[in-house]
């Protein structure tokens, strides 16, 4: 005899639901395991005085997110438009969009 | 039950298309918040111990080298433990067409010739230990290196792009002249008068800008934030047209929908039943939408490492860093996924057969 | 006894498109026997079974069933004593494309809430009565004619009702398998069952079967007439 749906239905659920779960438990095992590599992270950041995240390299104020300016994506010239496709992925620093940021 | 799930079979293309449509949805979203919320985590994690405060000059808009003598002003002021002159700055590669950051290390620098390059400069140039890079200086002369060191794989997310040069080299690479530096790194004796000394450091020195190291934290706070904001109006459109297809599906429900429904009555289904059915249906259809979304969400972000978004994050760089993220998971998140998703799909499906629902019964009959 | 009094039916009331189908139809039905509706199409046939089945409610009128009068129930209960007490089988057969027979024979009985297993079982046995064991887990589209029809007969017994409505059962029936459908109904008769049958075709209302034969016309009864 077939199975009724409702009963692949359930159990296809069910398993779903563990997987959930499993991932969850992944999560905070993993998270665990990878303490050890975030403190030597953050070693190198404290001995070579590091203050950003190297996720783009293509423009020095995507690369070095915390030290820009106003001025900085203006650099090549005084009407240049922003050129860089990292650019429109990352806002900029909160001190800037604190000062400058929320005149209209 | 069963009779929803055979009545949902019945209409496989139609309803394999919306699971598909609605599971690509919250696999979309889930990834996106995955992504920046790990990446948030870290950064704070990583980040904690950047420097305390650090102090730039500007020159009409545009950085200058900081006369190390700026220093002892600033060692003047109450509550400055330490001042250092930090050495870095950027080196085009035109061969590679890639972006280095060159860092001259406080402890331990290089010895004077050798280099230290991170995992992702390594990775792209194939250079390793031993190997003999050029440079070209800002005087157009060469100048060959060796490279002593390879900063560990594991943290590219910081190091991938770093040089690490003494500070001779540095010099002679860049043409800074000594008695100036790139910019200062404070220590501070209370974190709580950050703000005081950086507001007397401007004071002092009107052509610096000082950064204060919960400005660096707070940027990557935000990290992504807008560009979540960017993907939420993407989405937004996204959601909005799985929104109109839904409901089209459901207000829309077709004549032969009806023609059930009342059929349903007709022999002797209340209202309240049709109604559960439809809820079934609904919650069938996002609920394993809800689950195989996170579950595909989940894989990207952190075991091919985002695999999707990893041209989007390259942009024009040649050279990015290779990471795996630690999952970090917010509950609030996957609980904000849920209520967006699963909670008005469910009922979109039901609000519109209350009223196919209310008709008369006997109307299949005529 | 399904006793109906002074029933009026109103459509679309107070719209340009208004239109009376039942006008002061008083009747009784016995039990356990078999009435004919009989009259042309718009008599109100349709529409008087529809009232007396519990699915609409008359704009005037009361109905009691057995002693009860059933009008003024709020709908909940009008939906249980259709489901208990009614078995409808429609002139177009009103089956759910894409399920199979099983499953469109199993449809009335979800909202009691029984096992699945027991009712699953019980609906085998009611198809098994028509020899429709083999084509349960046909779909209906693939059903023949006669098939359906008795799919549909399958269905309307499935919660075990005293009282069998059928509209128009044989419209769309060639002669073979209106006399099939007659031989069941007499079966069904056999078993105890009330049976009112709504048609204009005679293979109905000139069957010996019928105990009672009600002709109506522009929403009245025109005459009664007992077959005994």
């Amino acid at each position: 005899m077939a199975l009724r749906n409702s009963t692949l239905f359930l159990s296809g659920t069910a398993a779903l639901f563990l997987l959930f779960i499993a991932m969850l438990g992944h999560s905070v095992y993993a998270r665990t395991a990878a303490l050890p590599v975030l403190d030597r992270k953050a070693e190198l950041v404290r001995t070579l005085e590091l203050t950003d995240l190297c996720l783009f390299t293509e423009a020095s104020y995507t690369r070095h997110l915390a030290m820009t300016d106003l001025n900085t994506p203006f650099q090549d010239a005084p009407f240049s438009f922003e050129h860089f496709p990292t650019g429109a992925l990352v806002s900029p620093p909160e001190r800037l969009v604190r000062s400058h940021g929320q005149r209209n | 039950m069963d009779f929803t799930l055979s009545s949902l079979l019945r209409r496989k293309g139609k309803n394999g298309a919306l699971l598909a449509v609605y599971t690509l949805i919250v696999f979309l979203l889930a990834s996106v918040l995955f992504f920046t919320h790990a990446l948030r985590q870290e950064a704070a994690l990583v980040l904690r111990d950047s420097p305390e405060i650090i102090v730039q000059r500007t020159l009409t808009g545009r950085y200058a080298p900081i006369p190390v003598a700026y220093g002892d002003r600033i060692r003047g002021i109450r509550g400055v433990i330490s001042v250092r002159p930090r050495l870095w700055g950027y080196y085009y590669d035109a061969n590679f067409l890639a972006n280095y950051t060159l860092v001259v290390p406080g402890d331990n620098p290089p010895k004077q010739g050798t280099i230290g390059i991170g995992a992702g400069i390594s990775r792209m140039r194939e250079a390793f230990e031993g190997d003999t890079v050029g440079f070209t200086g800002f005087d157009g002369k060469p100048r060959s290196f060796t490279i002593g060191s390879i900063l560990s794989d594991e943290s590219q997310l910081v190091s991938a792009d770093l040089i690490l040069i003494s500070e001779p080299d540095y010099r002679s690479l860049s043409g800074i002249p000594s008695g100036f530096a790139t910019d200062l790194v404070l220590k501070v004796k209370n974190p709580k008068e950050f703000t005081t000394i950086a507001e007397k450091i401007t004071r002092l020195l009107p052509d610096t800008r000082p950064i204060v190291r919960n400005e660096i934290l707070r940027t990557y706070d935000a990290l992504f934030n807008w560009r979540a904001g960017v993907i939420i109006v993407i989405f937004g459109v996204a959601a909005l047209a799985f929104v109109i297809f839904a409901w089209d599906k459901a207000t829309g429900l077709s004549a032969e929908e009806r023609k059930e429904i009342g059929i349903l009555k007709a022999i002797g289904w209340e209202t309240s039943d049709i109604l559960l059915m439809k809820f079934w249906e609904g919650l069938a259809i996002s609920l394993t939408a809800f689950f195989v979304g996170i579950a595909l969400a989940y894989g990207h972000v952190f075991f091919t490492s985002s695999i999707l978004f990893v041209p989007v994050l390259k942009g024009w760089s040649t050279l990015y860093p290779e990471f795996r993220l630690v999952p970090f998971v917010d509950f609030g998140h996957l609980a904000a996924i849920f209520f967006l998703t699963v909670v008005p799909y469910t009922i979109t499906t039901i609000i519109p057969s209350w009223r196919a629902a209310t008709i008369d019964p006997d109307a299949v009959m005529r | 006894m399904i006793k109906a009094h002074d029933i009026t039916k109103t459509f679309n009331a107070g719209r340009p498109n208004e239109f009376t189908a039942l006008r002061g139809v008083s009747l009784t039905i016995d039990l356990h026997e078999v009435t004919v509706l009989k009259g042309p199409s718009g008599s109100g046939k349709t529409t008087l079974l529809g009232i007396v089945g519990c699915m609409a409610r008359p704009t005037s009128g009361r109905i009691f069933l057995d002693e009860r009068e059933i009008t003024s129930l709020p709908e909940r209960f009008l939906t249980g004593i259709r489901r208990q007490t009614f078995g409808f089988i429609f002139q177009q057969f009103n089956l759910i494309k894409g399920l199979t027979a099983l499953e469109n024979v199993m449809a009335p009985a979800y909202p009691t809430g029984e096992k699945y297993a027991s009712l699953k079982k019980r609906a085998l046995q009611t198809m098994a009565m028509f020899n429709l064991e083999h084509k349960a887990d046909a779909r209906i589209e693939w059903l023949s004619g006669g098939e359906a029809q008795r799919v549909a007969i399958s269905r309307a017994l499935i919660n075990n009702p005293s009282v069998i409505i059928a509209d128009e059962p044989t419209a769309h029936l060639d002669t073979r398998l209106s006399s099939e459908f007659m031989a069941i109904m007499r079966r069904l008769k056999g078993e105890g069952k009330t049976i009112i049958l709504a048609s204009h075709d005679p293979i109905v209302y000139d069957s010996d079967l019928a105990d009672r034969v009600i002709e109506m016309r522009d929403g009245r009864v025109v005459s009664a007439r007992e077959n005994s």
